[in-house]
């Protein structure tokens, strides 16, 4: 074993002390009895049985959801697609302007693409809703979407699909049935990734919601305002927890897969 | 069909040379076919026939065109100028999914999330074979190449060598009219080489499919080869078969990329009709040689001789048309030959190449000893190029 010096150590704890304290105290306090944030009262779960019954919370964590939902599977797709003809397209006119812009989002302050998204869906629809947040995520997500896809589509052997083509295949046929199935841990991750950006964004949901449509940020954020209530603690602690089950897992199965090919890649090699 | 085309060098009367034969209908024609990515051209100007049954190599250095030719029969690129034609129909405007031709890919490129049996069966799928026909096309392939064990295998579960012949399988499953290997042998190593390189021949005539290959690897080309293109450029240097373009190179380029030469460059004396006689150094006797070449008085011209066709020896060889004297400056053991590196008096290096048919240490020469060389007048060639 190596021996871990006190630079390393003291480093090391003030890095995981700076990222985690916040989380651990909220994660403590939503276990809080008493009604006051900052003060112990003892340990209970009665915010937790609070919160099942309210139902403003509930319903905005249903529309998150529901949102998030469509925004990563709207995001995948269209994100896939710009990534394939990126990488694939071969030259074409304004490809670099093209390529630009997909991933331009990703650096453009939010408020700046909530206002613009907000003045856009004024001229088209009378109304905002779930539907103009689902396009607005579905806009911000889907460059990220389309930069995890093209890394892999970038190491991803070309001959591949030359090979599917040469054998009689359509070029979508060729698609289908040899690129995805082999970038789909890639756009799987996207999907993730987009689903994630959805579930926890708040100014852009708040320039494009409209009544009936309130997520989860967005109500968090004006219940906070009112002053922060244990509820919100036991609520944020229930969303670290999927998160953290999610993220967790997800390593896991990719382990497990690395594991299995390095196992047998050296069976290959001994009955060769 | 009991005629291999491997002994078309035989010469014979009942030799596969469908190219000797004004009759023959070629599979494939490029016609004046030039192909350029921007500025570079990639294939220049160029004209070929390649016929039924034929296995037929391209050979050169990198760069020199031929995994574009490749790619424009696979349908991967389209030539910029030109025909190409399929059994007499230009296939230019047919996309890859629709030609007759199944290409092996230098990296396999074998589909990685299915198994052995399902990467033979991608092709068939998707042609109009009968689905319960297709098991037994796949088994039958599975057999040719010997994989009948690997068959639920994934690609990352088998070695290098059964993965090279999935490759062959799946691209033969759909029995095309045309099959093109790119470099299929260049990841196995030299023996496992050597003998796929036998079962590539072996299948080849079993299946009497026409085979391209791309190679840089002249031996295998030789090896395999009804006939070898050699190119460079772009452009085909020589079209002939293993042993004319070994023993007729038609240019320096040809003679020197093939195998091992002395090149000694002269001038040409004596012409008459099918001999001359070469000066290429001062007080050097002069080269007898024969040719078919038609060479001018005082014309500049190149000797190619091949170093088996030199004889070394502590006399001159008195049948042989020339001799010279030399020192032998090293020599190379190799086991069943050995290549001595004489100079001659004018300087020139010349490799001959002896079979050491007695023992190490009842050679009569050795090194800085003073030998003679001696080759006929029919052993090397007169090259104008």
């Amino acid at each position: 074993m190596r021996r871990f010096s006190w630079f390393n150590i003291t480093s090391l704890t003030l890095g995981f002390a700076f990222l985690y304290i916040p989380m651990i105290i909220l994660v403590i306090y939503s276990f809080n009895g008493g009604r006051l944030v900052t003060v112990w009262a003892g340990f209970s779960t009665k915010w937790y049985g609070e919160l099942l019954s309210n139902e403003d919370f509930l319903n905005a964590a249903w529309v998150t959801i529901r949102v998030a939902l469509a925004t990563a599977t709207l995001a995948t797709i269209l994100g896939t697609l710009a990534a394939y003809v990126m990488i694939r397209g071969g030259r074409f006119f304004g490809r670099t302007l093209f390529s630009g812009m997909v991933v331009a989002p990703l650096v453009m302050p939010d408020v700046i693409l909530g206002l613009s998204l907000l003045l856009l869906f004024k001229v088209m629809f009378s109304s905002a809703g779930m539907m103009t947040v689902i396009l607005a995520h579905t806009t911000f997500t889907m460059c990220y979407v389309s930069v995890v896809v093209s890394s892999r589509l970038v190491s991803f052997d070309k001959s591949l699909e030359e090979a599917a083509l040469d054998l009689g295949a359509t070029p979508f046929d060729a698609f289908k049935s040899v690129t995805l199935p082999n970038i789909a841990p890639a756009v799987v991750s996207g999907w993730l990734l987009a689903f994630t950006l959805s579930l926890d964004d708040l100014v852009i949901a708040s320039f494009t919601t409209g009544p009936g449509a309130t997520t989860l940020p967005i109500k968090i954020f004006s219940a906070v305002r009112l002053g922060v209530s244990p509820e919100i603690n036991a609520l944020s602690t229930i969303m670290i927890g999927i998160v953290t089950i999610g993220v967790i897992s997800f390593s896991l199965i990719n382990k497990r897969q690395v594991a299995q090919r390095l196992r047998d890649e050296k069976t290959a090699e001994a009955s060769a | 069909m009991a005629q291999s085309p491997r002994n078309s060098f035989s010469h014979a009367a009942t030799a596969f040379a469908p190219w000797n034969d004004p009759n023959a209908q070629p599979l494939i024609q490029f016609k004046n076919v030039t192909k350029r990515f921007g500025d570079f051209v990639a294939i220049d100007n160029l004209t070929i026939d390649i016929y039924e049954r034929e296995f037929f190599a391209l050979l050169g250095p990198s760069g020199c065109g031929k995994t574009t030719l490749m790619r424009m029969l696979a349908g991967f690129e389209n030539p910029s100028e030109g025909q190409i034609l399929l059994g007499g129909k230009d296939i230019v405007p047919v996309p890859p999914n629709k030609r007759p031709v199944n290409m092996m890919f230098q990296s396999y490129a074998l589909f990685p999330h299915l198994s052995v049996w399902d990467n033979i069966a991608f092709g068939l799928k998707r042609s109009d074979m009968p689905k319960d026909q297709i098991g037994d096309r796949v088994a039958e392939m599975l057999r040719l190449t010997r994989l009948d064990k690997f068959a639920k295998r994934k690609p990352h579960q088998i070695s290098g060598g059964q993965r090279q012949r999935v490759a062959l399988a799946r691209s033969l499953a759909k029995a095309p009219k045309l099959l093109l290997l790119d470099e299929p042998l260049g990841a196995l190593d030299k023996k496992l080489r050597n003998e796929t390189q036998f079962e590539l021949m072996d299948i080849q005539e079993k299946t009497g499919t026409t085979f391209v290959i791309v190679t840089h690897d002249q031996e295998e080309a030789m090896t395999v080869a009804s006939r070898v293109a050699v190119m460079d450029h772009g452009k085909m240097i020589q079209v002939d078969t293993p042993a004319g373009i070994y023993e007729n190179p038609s240019s320096v380029y040809v003679a020197d990329f093939i195998g091992d030469v002395n090149i000694i460059e002269g001038k040409a004396a004596k012409v008459a009709s099918g001999t001359l006689e070469l000066h290429y150094a001062e007080g050097a006797e002069p080269i007898k040689a024969t040719t078919d070449a038609t060479v001018t008085e005082g014309q500049s011209i190149s000797f190619a001789i091949r170093p088996e066709k030199i004889a070394v020896s502590t006399e001159p060889m008195a049948d042989r048309a020339n001799h010279a004297r030399g020192k032998i400056i090293d020599i190379a053991y190799l086991g069943n030959v050995s290549t001595y590196h004489v100079r001659l008096p004018s300087g020139q290096m010349m490799s001959a190449q002896m079979t050491n048919s007695r023992r190490l240490a009842r050679r009569d020469f050795t090194w800085e000893d003073e030998v003679w060389l001696s080759w006929t007048d029919t052993a090397g060639v007169i090259l104008t190029e």
